[in-house]
């Protein structure tokens, strides 16, 4: 919403500078954006070229003197304008002057040998238009000497007020004088609309057939009027804020929109087949509208229509076939109320964005609708002439206002201030509301003029903003017994802790889109229907992800285009099963790619990294299942995982024979060719929300920690093998040998070889032991080692190697 | 050690001054000449062996006279006393020197780079940096963290927080839809995080207090427009949280997360569907250094957060009188703040993963914020 100085004081008497305004907009909630006062145009005056000689060195160039006024002598300019000549009036910068469409402060100069003392401007040079093709050539009776600005109307401050979605009373200068009024920052000019008299019915009459689209219509007829162009001061406000004059009927009723928030529509009413129909449109139903452009209609929307068809998109834009122009001679004001959801949606629907559907959708005054014909009838009378017929209006029942019980305390429950009772009262006043009551509840009857208002929580906002936010002073929110709990819940400690645990690990974390390519999601075990955005921003960002690795494998391949292979990522964040919330899961995942080693990527004198692998990707999972607190020693890694992992080069991490807490591994070679991308790469996901819940612990005391006093040994064993023996299967098997005493196994060495046999291979493990009760004897020491070979012997039919 | 006994079969050897002097000078020169520990060891063994030459000496005091012992005794126990530290003094001289030699073959060139630490690595990404930060002031302040899903409902989205059907707020959302299910319903990615407020009063009595962080999403895109994005949401309620109380969270929280001992708000009635009365904040900043921004000074103003009194209708929704039961909210940007804070100029670059932005804008996984330690080092 965009208002002139001038046009403000139009309704509203007061001293107040344009920085007070300024600050009181924003103060009671219009919110001021810009403020263009062109100060910069206050030092260029007019001035007239006295004599124009061509340049001794210059073809271009023209030596003039400028007459500045005020009696001062004629000064030397030197011009390059093809427009300058002797006689001319334009406007005239003397040395010093900020000149801001090129960014200089003139100085004396020399041109070509010739001394400048001035410049005569453009208008692009003053920051008025593009317009550079000549110097500004004012008419011959503009007065020399004195401010171009104010001669050219340029003195008027513009400012800008970014209004919020509930306030179209705000959408009207004269509703803004009204709240700066309120505010005492001056007086409300109030005097009423002049009601005019009309001769004659108006003898086009009005149907209204969707009454639930438009609970009211006025319309007036003004005969003989002459449509020329508007006065100046209109036009000059009207481009102010950036609207283009048009003729004198049209630019009244843009007028009339931002003077009172009140939009109208003009017809010629030589073009007006028959009487109107305010009704549905028929589906697929055409018009042509003021902007040109062919609109297809349907019955969710409203139209006038005559016998011709459709003439007007209600409250939003009027049509082509009966607009207004210089030959109108007769003209039928309409001023409406249209439903504010119908107006929005059909402007959305049809994509126009107009300052009547602005209004519109958010509410007008309903009060306003027969006065705003009244207004505008006054300015057709005025600059056009003519004949007003009287007001026909149809379906308008009156305003029934809304009132609103208040409790006066509810100001201080809510703010925390104490305001008195008559200022509260005074505030609400001066705003239009009429309160009614004397003890501690009145009755609140809200002005027509403001349809945000439905309860007390909307009066203490009112209140609150007159009487000053800054009012409100800071109170401590006192600590409360009953909230102290947890601050965090388990999964989101889970989560942090599984970020900075992959972090430590020398990864990176990436935070991608939620939304990928569908080929990308398809790859990925998603790509159902619930789960594609009707309305994504971009084709390639369709589909919920059902796993953070493509995009993770993605991230990492656009690191490598870049020319940095090495990377390693992870995000720990949401996938989605489907679309409702328990569906949600949180993950943590990572990929590494090249040989983004966990100790460093790349060559060194002290040994090169080597490509990443499946193990890579098995001990950041494990580190991150770790992070979260699941048992790690009880984890079952199952050969192989879900179909977009390398078969052979895969596994999927569980808890039991149900519950799987994650998947590793090096990727198929079909899923790197589906995202675009290659390896060496290798990734993890992990099911953070998969992880037991821990068990409720009753003391934070820690189990009594026994230290055995005897030495621990090592003992080493080879076994072989059939080839496809897991080493997982071994290694429990000795640890199972012998409970107490085994207290770990570690696999140092996996070799195949044609001395072992045909597919075996052969497992090294180093077996740590622990004797609790006494030394271990040598009968000790082999009992045990038989009980562990018997075992493994048992579990993976292996032998001791010879 | 026992006794010498006399040695009668050898007594060969005849302990004269002039003997003694002679082989002590003999046995030092030995000593002295000795290069490594092997020659050491042989001169002790020729000396002080079974057999050694000093040994044979001590040998020949059994057989003396009291008298001559007298003499004798102290000069070859002395000579023996002499050699024994010779040897004993050369034998170090040796090791030193051994050692010496070693370490010298053993230099290494310490200048070569070692492989950084993965923990100096890695990185965490600003946002999860931040939220980290809003936890560790809001949790001070008695708030707990809450989160809820990125899919949701009409209902949650808009319609329980007091969005009309058809009201122009509902349109400036930019809403990502997904398609309509058989009824005709059709899901949403949350625009804000607003969604959380009413299902935790659906799921929790008030006093309530928490903080929501999470991602929301609009179909906006542009330098400052991301159709991703991070919010952090707040909500008191109880029976008496007022705007004065909210200042104050929001004055606590500031000067906590910019790290400035004191900071100007400006509060400025505005306009949100789901408070009532509604208030935007400017942030008093400093802007005349290119590319930094300086909180807790200077003349600018900077629109950091929107807020407000629960909406009666809000806290229907939720299940609660709103005559018994009041309190407020706020929302604000996370990555804005993070962009603020820190000085990111792009949003864009926050999706990338592009290494280069995450090790210089990101931080290392062991810099936790604390309010003990300080947000950020």
């Amino acid at each position: 919403m965009k208002f002139t100085l001038s046009w403000l004081k139009d309704h509203l008497e007061t001293d107040a500078s344009l920085a007070e305004i300024v600050e009181r907009l924003t103060a009671i909630g219009l919110e001021v954006e810009h403020v263009d006062d062109k100060a910069g145009l206050k030092p260029f005056v007019i001035a007239k070229v006295l004599t124009a000689v061509q340049h001794q060195d210059a073809d271009r160039l023209r030596v003039l003197t400028v007459d500045t006024g005020n009696g001062k002598p004629p000064v030397q300019v030197v011009c390059g304008a093809p427009n300058a000549r002797a006689g001319m009036i334009g406007a005239f910068a003397a040395p010093g002057t900020y000149i801001p469409g090129i960014d200089v402060t003139l100085s004396v100069g020399k041109i070509r040998g010739v001394e400048s003392h001035g410049m005569m401007c453009s208008e692009r040079e003053l920051e008025l238009s593009d317009e550079h093709s000549g110097i500004i050539d004012l008419p011959e009776d503009a007065p020399v000497g004195t401010s171009f600005a104010a001669y050219a109307h340029l003195d008027d401050p513009v400012i800008e007020i970014n209004l919020t979605p509930n306030r179209p009373d705000a959408a009207s200068v004269y509703g803004i004088a009204r709240d700066l009024a309120a505010s005492g920052l001056g007086r409300l000019k109030t005097a009423p609309v002049e009601a005019i008299p009309g001769k004659g019915a108006t003898p086009v009459k009005v149907t209204i057939e969707a009454p639930e689209l438009c609970p009211g219509f006025a319309l007036r007829l003004v005969r003989g009027v002459k449509n020329g162009p508007s006065p100046k001061w209109l036009q000059q406000r009207l481009i102010a804020i950036g609207l283009r004059p048009i003729s004198a009927l049209v630019d009244i009723t843009n007028y009339v929109t931002f003077d009172r928030g009140r939009p109208l529509h003009v017809f010629d009413a030589k073009k007006v087949a028959g009487n109107l129909v305010v009704r549905r449109a028929k589906d697929g139903e055409k018009v042509r509208a003021l902007d040109g452009r062919e609109y297809t209609l349907t019955p969710e929307m409203c139209v006038i229509a005559d016998d011709n068809g459709v003439e007007s998109i209600a409250g939003i834009m009027g049509g082509e076939h009966s607009g207004c122009d210089e030959n109108t001679t007769d003209v039928l004001i309409e001023s409406a109320l249209w439903d504010p959801i119908t107006t929005a949606r059909t402007g959305r629907a049809l994509g126009i964005i107009t300052d009547a559907r602005y209004r519109f959708e958010r509410g007008v005054d309903p009060e306003f609708m027969v006065p705003g014909v009244e207004l505008a009838t006054r300015l057709v009378l005025d600059f056009c002439g003519g004949t007003p017929s009287e007001i026909e209006a149809a379906g308008y029942a009156g305003h029934k206002p809304m009132v609103v019980s208040f409790p006066l305390s509810e100001v201080k429950r809510l703010t925390g201030i104490e305001v008195p009772k008559e200022e509260v009262l005074d505030i609400l006043t001066r705003l239009g509301f009429e309160p009614q009551g004397s003890g501690e509840v009145v009755k609140v009857t809200v002005p027509s003029w403001r349809p945000d208002i439905d309860g007390k929580a909307d009066l203490v906002e009112e209140v609150m903003r007159i009487h000053g936010v800054d009012n409100i002073l800071a109170q401590p929110l006192t600590s409360h017994d009953a909230v102290n709990g947890k601050i965090l819940t388990t999964l989101q400690v889970r989560t942090r802790a599984a970020k900075r645990a992959l972090a430590v690990r020398g990864m990176m974390e990436a935070v991608t889109w939620s939304f990928i390519p569908a080929k990308h999601a398809e790859l990925f075990g998603g790509g159902q229907t619930a789960l594609k955005l009707a309305n994504p921003i971009a084709a390639d960002m369709s589909d919920m992800r059902p796993s953070l690795l493509p995009g993770l494998i993605a991230a990492a391949q656009r690191n490598a285009d870049r020319g940095i292979g090495d990377v390693a990522l992870f995000e720990v964040s949401g996938t989605y099963e489907g679309d409702a919330p328990e569906q949600q899961r949180r993950v943590a995942a990572g990929v590494r790619r090249g040989t983004a080693k966990l100790e460093g990527s790349g060559r060194s004198w002290a040994g090169n990294a080597g490509p990443v692998g499946v193990f890579d990707a098995k001990a950041d999972a494990i580190a991150a299942l770790e992070a979260c607190g699941a048992p790690v020693d009880r984890l079952q890694i199952e050969p192989g995982g879900p179909a977009w992992y390398h078969p052979g080069r895969s596994g999927t991490i569980k808890l039991g024979p149900k519950t799987v807490l994650g998947t590793f591994g090096e990727f198929h070679p079909k899923t790197l060719d589906g995202l675009d991308a290659s390896g060496p790469i290798c990734g993890f996901e992990v099911f953070v929300d998969a992880v037991p819940e821990p068990k409720a612990k009753p003391t934070r005391t820690k189990p009594k920690l026994e230290l055995s006093p005897f030495q621990a040994v090592k003992r080493d064993f080879a076994f072989v093998v059939d080839r496809t023996v897991e080493a997982g299967t071994l290694v429990r098997a000795a640890l199972a040998a012998d409970k107490k005493l085994v207290t770990g196994v570690s696999v140092f060495d996996v070799f195949e070889g044609a001395s072992l046999g045909e597919a075996k291979k052969s497992i090294a493990i180093e077996v740590s032991i622990q004797p609790v009760e006494k030394t271990l004897t040598d009968e000790d020491f082999e009992a045990l080692a038989k009980r562990i070979v018997e075992n493994v012997n048992k579990q993976t039919g292996g032998v001791l190697r010879a | 050690m026992g006794a010498v006994r006399p040695n009668e079969e050898s007594f060969a050897v005849n302990a004269t001054a002039g003997n003694l002097e002679a082989l002590e000078a003999s046995l030092l020169a030995e000593i002295a000449a000795a290069s490594d520990e092997a020659a050491i060891e042989a001169v002790r063994v020729s000396a002080l062996g079974k057999k050694g030459s000093v040994s044979e000496m001590l040998k020949t005091l059994g057989a003396m006279s009291a008298e001559e012992r007298q003499v004798k005794g102290p000069a070859i126990n002395g000579l023996k006393n002499r050699v024994t530290e010779a040897l004993t003094q050369r034998k170090a001289e040796l090791k030193d020197v051994a050692i010496a030699a070693r370490l010298a073959a053993e230099k290494v060139d310490v200048t070569l780079p070692v492989r950084q630490s993965p923990a100096e690595r890695g990185r965490i990404h600003p946002i999860s940096q931040v939220i980290d930060e809003i936890a560790a002031i809001f949790g001070d302040l008695g708030f707990s963290i809450a989160e809820g899903p990125d899919i949701e409902t009409d209902h949650y989205n808009f319609t329980a927080l007091n969005f009309p059907e058809g009201h122009p707020a509902r349109e400036m959302h930019d809403t990502f839809f997904f398609q309509p299910d058989e009824k005709g319903e059709r899901k949403l990615l949350r625009t804000h995080t607003s969604p959380v407020q009413i299902r935790t009063m659906e799921r929790q009595k008030p006093p309530i207090r928490i903080v929501i962080p999470g991602k929301t999403y609009r179909q906006d895109s542009d330098a400052t427009h991301s159709p991703m994005f991070h919010q952090v949401e707040g909500l008191v309620i109880d029976k008496t949280a007022n705007i004065a109380n909210m200042k104050w969270v929001l004055e606590e929280f500031c000067k906590a997360f910019f790290e400035v001992p004191s900071v100007k708000m400006r509060f400025r009635p505005s306009f949100f569907p789901f408070t009532e009365p509604s208030l935007e904040v400017d942030i008093q900043c400093d802007r005349s250094r290119p590319g930094e921004v300086r909180f807790g000074e200077g003349s600018d103003w900077m629109e950091i957060l929107g807020c407000g009194m629960v909406h009666p209708n809000v806290l229907r929704y939720g299940g609660l009188d709103p005559d018994e039961y009041q309190g407020f909210a706020w929302g604000m940007g996370i990555d804005r703040i993070a962009m603020l804070k820190y000085g990111m100029p792009d949003l864009r670059a926050f999706f990338d993963a592009d290494v280069r932005w995450l090790t210089h804008y990101g931080f290392r996984p062991l810099d936790l914020p604390t309010l003990f330690g300080g947000l950020s080092t």
